[in-house]
């Protein structure tokens, strides 16, 4: 938690560089918000909240309707950066 | 000033880190406002670049969730948007056509004769009907037999006449063959206007008349209808006679190689290909769909035009509002790297489209897509169709996201 917070400090001082962002992340938004609905909103998630929810998709661990199909997408690594854009540069606006 | 920042570009692009750019805005414009052109002009401006958005309408009707308006579920009102936050988020908003590109130059002229230039163009103007492809269809023959395949007074048309059918009537709807808007969206449809007749005229058939053999979700479909629907619905595929080859919309007459249907409701889906200013700026090819970069989304046929949402083509990417909005915003981050001097990362795409069967039921196809050979091609292994023989809580469940998924996309790219 430590470490993300450094990492958050910089980028909020300068516009968001959301051209930055890891392969996928920017795609999540288009059902999950800033404001939860009939879905969550991952603003929030900590970071690896995320990842741990996206690695027990992927492995099946934890049932799904549809998630579980969008996570086997992912590698652990790009899940991982994903997470941490997610709650740093990429929140919901 | 697109001269000096060309120089520019030429001479450092370090020098054009994101200060620089703060400093000197380079100047994007984005051809239409729907879910992927509206996406595209908020995430560039987000980045520092100065974006002219230049839409005619001044309220955008979403397709997605159309299909329930005819069943009587919604209201077209739900479906309606307007520009006033994108405006407000700092957008300029040309409230015009784009009527002529010219590439070389980099300039967009729009109805009223007004000229922009840019340092780069998005285009994203969905759709046009082709009417070409289907003869005895054109904008007249739409007033008798409506394709609704663009919301809005079609979207109208077509539940009045649902409404005014007598009980026992026939609705028949014709689908083109691939690739097309929305691919899910003539099964939704039928099943939706299914859902009306049973519910209001359960004495009355429903004909899916079309040019393909096989269809988006169709084990999926078809064991839902027969499941709810019981015998209502008919599907005729091509290898059985079902592809269209002429209307004859003053008598509502589909025309097929193995003879003639007539409705009492007709709604013809017809052939498409990418919005016409596509063709106009040369971005088409033979098919009539834009090729792009699966990176940048720049136009294999025109430099320094990015073409998204359902006008361009190139792998397994479905024409969705979902993969719009996915698209706009992988396209605004390689713009604004290329405007920058950098190198556009891979992008990673997602494609999530819920189909309504009936108002508790959605079923649901979902794909990742990521640059391989020229093309965005499906990441083996992710991706597919929800669960065969699911209990009614799982269906359930999926139209409660369904519904969850409007929110948050129509809030994203309009709120
Ligand atoms: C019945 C139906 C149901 C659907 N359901 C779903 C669904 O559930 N989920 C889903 O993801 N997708 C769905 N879709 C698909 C979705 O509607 C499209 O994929 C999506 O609208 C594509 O977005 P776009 O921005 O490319 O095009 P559009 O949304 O069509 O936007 C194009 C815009 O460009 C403007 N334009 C055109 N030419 C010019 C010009 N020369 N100058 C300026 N502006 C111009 C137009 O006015 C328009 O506003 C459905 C479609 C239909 C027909």
């Amino acid at each position: 938690m430590a470490l993300l917070f450094c990492l958050a400090g910089p980028a909020s001082a300068a516009p968001p560089d959301v051209s930055k962002a890891p392969a996928g992340a920017s795609a999540c938004l288009g059902c999950h918000g800033a404001s939860e609905t009939e879905l969550p909103s991952l603003n929030k998630l900590s970071a690896s909240e995320i990842e741990s929810a996206m690695d027990a998709f992927r492995s099946g661990a934890r049932e799904a309707t549809l998630m579980n199909r969008i996570a086997k997408g992912f590698t652990p690594d790009e899940t991982r950066a994903l997470a941490q854009w997610l709650v740093t540069q990429g929140r919901a606006p | 000033m697109s001269l000096t920042r060309r120089t520019l570009l030429a001479t450092s692009a370090a020098a054009l880190a994101a200060p620089a750019l703060a400093q000197a805005p380079a100047k994007v414009v984005v051809i239409g406002g729907g879910f992927a052109g509206a996406t595209a002009a908020r995430f560039l401006q987000r980045e520092g670049v100065s974006v002219t958005l230049v839409e005619p309408n001044a309220q955008y009707i979403s397709c997605p969730f159309s299909n329930a308006v005819l069943a009587g579920l919604r209201d077209l009102s739900q479906q309606t948007f307007t520009y006033k936050a994108i405006a407000a988020q700092g957008i300029t908003i040309a409230q015009q056509a784009a009527t002529q590109i010219d590439a070389q130059a980099r300039r967009v002229t729009l109805t009223d004769g007004t000229v922009l230039t840019y340092d780069r163009l998005v285009m994203a103007p969905g759709i046009d009907l082709n009417f070409a492809g289907l003869p005895g269809y054109d904008e007249a023959a739409s007033t008798l037999m409506p394709h609704a395949w663009k919301a809005g007074p079609q979207t109208t048309l077509l539940r009045q006449q649902l409404e005014a059918m007598p009980d026992g009537g026939a609705v028949i709807i014709s689908a083109p063959a691939n690739p097309f808007r929305c691919p899910p969206g003539p099964y939704e449809r039928a099943s939706l206007i299914a859902w009306y007749l049973k519910t209001n005229k359960p004495k009355s058939k429903l004909l899916i008349l079309d040019a393909k053999d096989a269809f988006s979700k169709q084990s999926l479909f078809t064991a839902a209808w027969k499941e709810i629907y019981g015998d209502m619905i008919e599907w005729i595929g091509l290898s059985g006679g079902g592809k269209v080859t002429e209307v004859k919309a003053r008598e509502n007459i589909f025309v097929t190689e193995f003879g003639e249907h007539k409705a009492d409701v007709g709604n013809v889906i017809p052939p498409q290909r990418a919005g016409r200013i596509a063709t106009i700026a040369g971005a088409t090819d033979q098919t009539g769909w834009c090729p792009i970069d699966p990176v940048t989304f720049e136009a294999k046929l025109v430099p320094n035009i990015h073409v998204i949402g359902d006008a361009a083509v190139g792998g397994g990417m479905p024409k969705s509002a979902f993969a719009a909005n996915a698209q706009a915003k992988a396209c605004a981050y390689a713009v604004s790297a290329l405007l920058r001097g950098d190198n556009p990362a891979e992008p990673k795409l997602i494609n999530t489209c819920y189909s309504l069967v009936k108002p508790d039921y959605a079923i649901s196809v979902a794909g990742v897509y990521a640059p391989a050979k020229g093309l965005l091609a499906d990441v083996q292994g992710a991706g597919g169709v929800s669960v065969a023989n699911a209990p009614a809580s799982v269906r359930a469940a999926e139209a409660h996201y369904a519904d969850g998924w409007f929110k948050t996309i129509t809030q994203e790219v309009f709120g």
